[in-house]
């Protein structure tokens, strides 16, 4: 146990500390690295607890795809650190409200833990022993929770189409390349051979 | 003692065994980076690298000496952290992702239950390396090539998402050494996923091209118009790093591709004398078979335009897989449900 505790506190003290690097330092760029490393960190605590599949998509989607994206848009800004530090005053109290808010529903989650030590179970699915994580979310995500799976993903969709039709700008006056007839194009329709006599030049043939 | 053999011991034996693959990985990298180039000419008509040692045969471990020996710039303007870290990234994370791979039944270093989703995790973080590079450098060209490849390799995990999808509903399980094992019939080579799930097969191939930057699909370095992409600002053993890196993940997608399509360790014909050869043998055969296609598209394909690839990856392969889920899961489903009816 004692090897497992010592991992639980390598991870989740470079999770903590990562985190906070991410409002602490100076560059947006460093603080998105540092979110990842974050991420990659909270993956090897889900590993820990079992949860390999959560894990694994953890950053397959946080890390691979999110990540990336907020990489991509941090870099394209030209940030001006002095104009982005004098907001800080402005915007703390809302900051400080959500961190209120976050702080008192963490508590209330180990409260729960400590008086109510049956709730967890009875407001959740069994955990199945001897089958894979993997299987086990399974079985639950598309039998009892199919359809609240299925309105997520449909909220999703809506918003990517939402996003798409806000960003799709069809502009009419340009020539578009058309793949399909460009490979059914046939020699034939686009080369004429021409027997060009010497002195004479190309002259009416064309 | 008692902790030595609950704890020591194990630790021991994981971190030799992890030691010896990646000495035999290495090396082999070596080899397959001179096989690249010896094919290379050979379909130009040249004759490649043939000068150090007999048929050129040290030339990797020569250049490998050049690089090391070089002293290493680093550009004023480039974030010298992330400039240096952006390598290393590229390089461990490739290697990291041999620990799951079966080279045999029971050789294998994790054979953990998310094998695939672990290296499709890995894949997915090899942008990474990328971007980081071509933004700390600090320059024009690395930055273009870093964005541009951040999009492709994105775009191309999608698709492949979808083929390992396939192959998971077909072999019902996501460990590595399970998928392998649901290949093993009595038909052999036929037997294999790569017949019934022949699109796919041809999806991944091209996918796994576009993911690890080969041509026809090296935009990331396209010399022709980024100068060399986002390496341009890297010499000597950085440089070094991206191009272990490189190979190291094309390794890793020649033996995904060879466990996923082709049977992993598994003999072509199921009966003796070829199930008497040792599994790896046949690995190394599949993934090396894999390599020389590799190795063929970048000499015979031209490289793809921006667009192009885009269409590609987003307009084709996408709903070509997506379809392709749909159908394999029906079948599979009412496949069973059929046998059910018919007992």
């Amino acid at each position: 146990m004692i090897v497992a505790a010592l991992f639980f506190y390598l991870f989740a003290g470079i999770c903590v500390a990562s985190a906070v690097m991410v409002i602490a330092a100076r560059n947006p760029v460093h603080s998105v690295l540092f979110l990842i490393l974050a991420f990659v960190n909270a993956a090897g605590l889900f590993v820990m607890m079992g949860a390999e599949f959560l894990a694994m998509i953890l950053i397959v989607v946080y890390v691979g795809a999110v990540a990336v994206l907020f990489l991509f848009v941090v870099m394209m800004l030209d940030v001006d650190f002095a104009e982005l530090k004098q907001g800080v005053l402005q915007y703390l109290p809302i900051g400080i409200v959500i961190g209120g808010i976050f702080v008192g529903e963490l508590l209330f989650v180990s409260l729960t833990w400590v008086i109510g030590a049956g709730i967890p179970q009875a407001i959740t699915a069994p955990i199945p022993a001897k089958i894979p994580n993997t299987e086990a979310i399974g079985l639950v995500l598309y039998t009892r929770y199919v359809y609240f799976f299925e309105a997520a993903g449909m909220i999703l969709l809506v918003a990517m189409v939402g996003a798409i039709v806000l960003t799709l700008h069809h502009r009419v006056r340009v020539r578009r390349q058309d793949i399909g007839t460009q490979v059914a194009r046939e020699p034939a329709a686009s080369i004429e051979i021409v027997k060009v006599r010497s002195g004479q030049g190309l002259g009416s043939n064309i | 003692m008692d902790f030595f053999w609950t704890y020591l011991w194990p630790l021991i034996v994981i971190v030799a065994q992890s030691v010896l693959l990646l000495v035999i990985l290495l090396v082999a990298i070596a080899y397959i980076l001179l096989a690249d180039r010896k094919i290379w000419a050979a379909v130009q008509i040249r004759r490649g690298p043939n000068v150090v040692g007999p048929w050129g045969l040290f030339q990797s471990f020569a250049d490998l000496l050049k690089f090391v020996v070089k002293e290493p710039v680093i550009p004023a303007g480039a974030n010298k952290g992330v400039f240096l870290l952006a390598p290393l990234v590229t390089c461990v994370l490739a290697l990291a992702a041999w620990a799951v791979i079966p080279v045999n039944a029971n050789w294998v270093i994790a054979n953990i239950n998310v094998g695939v989703l672990y290296i499709f995790a890995i894949s997915s973080l090899m942008v990474y390396g990328v971007i980081m590079a071509g933004w700390a450098s600090n320059s024009k060209y690395p930055f273009l090539a870093a964005l541009r490849s951040a999009a492709q390799m994105v775009s191309y995990e999608v698709s492949i998402g979808f083929v390992i999808i396939t192959v998971l509903l077909c072999a019902g399980s996501l460990n590595l050494s399970a998928i392998v094992e649901a290949q093993n019939g009595n038909y052999g080579v036929f037997g294999w996923y790569w017949l019934p799930l022949f699109p796919m097969f041809v999806v991944f191939f091209i996918s796994a091209l576009a993911e690890t930057n080969r041509p026809p699909f090296d935009l990331v370095e396209a010399e022709s118009e980024l100068v060399a992409g986002f390496m341009v600002e890297y010499g000597s053993t950085p440089y070094m790093m991206f191009m272990l890196g490189e190979y190291v993940a094309i390794g890793t997608m020649c033996a995904m591709a060879s466990i996923l399509f082709l049977g992993g360790w598994l003999s072509p014909v199921p009966y003796p004398p070829f199930t008497w050869v040792p599994g790896v043998i046949w690995f190394t055969l599949k993934a090396s078979f894999m390599f020389f296609l590799f190795a063929m598209a970048k000499a015979m394909v031209p490289r793809y335009r921006y667009d192009q690839l885009m269409r590609l990856g987003w307009k084709v392969f996408l709903p070509l897989s997506l379809a392709m889920v749909v159908i394999v899961a029906a079948v599979i489903q009412y496949g069973a449900l059929a046998s059910s009816a018919m007992k």
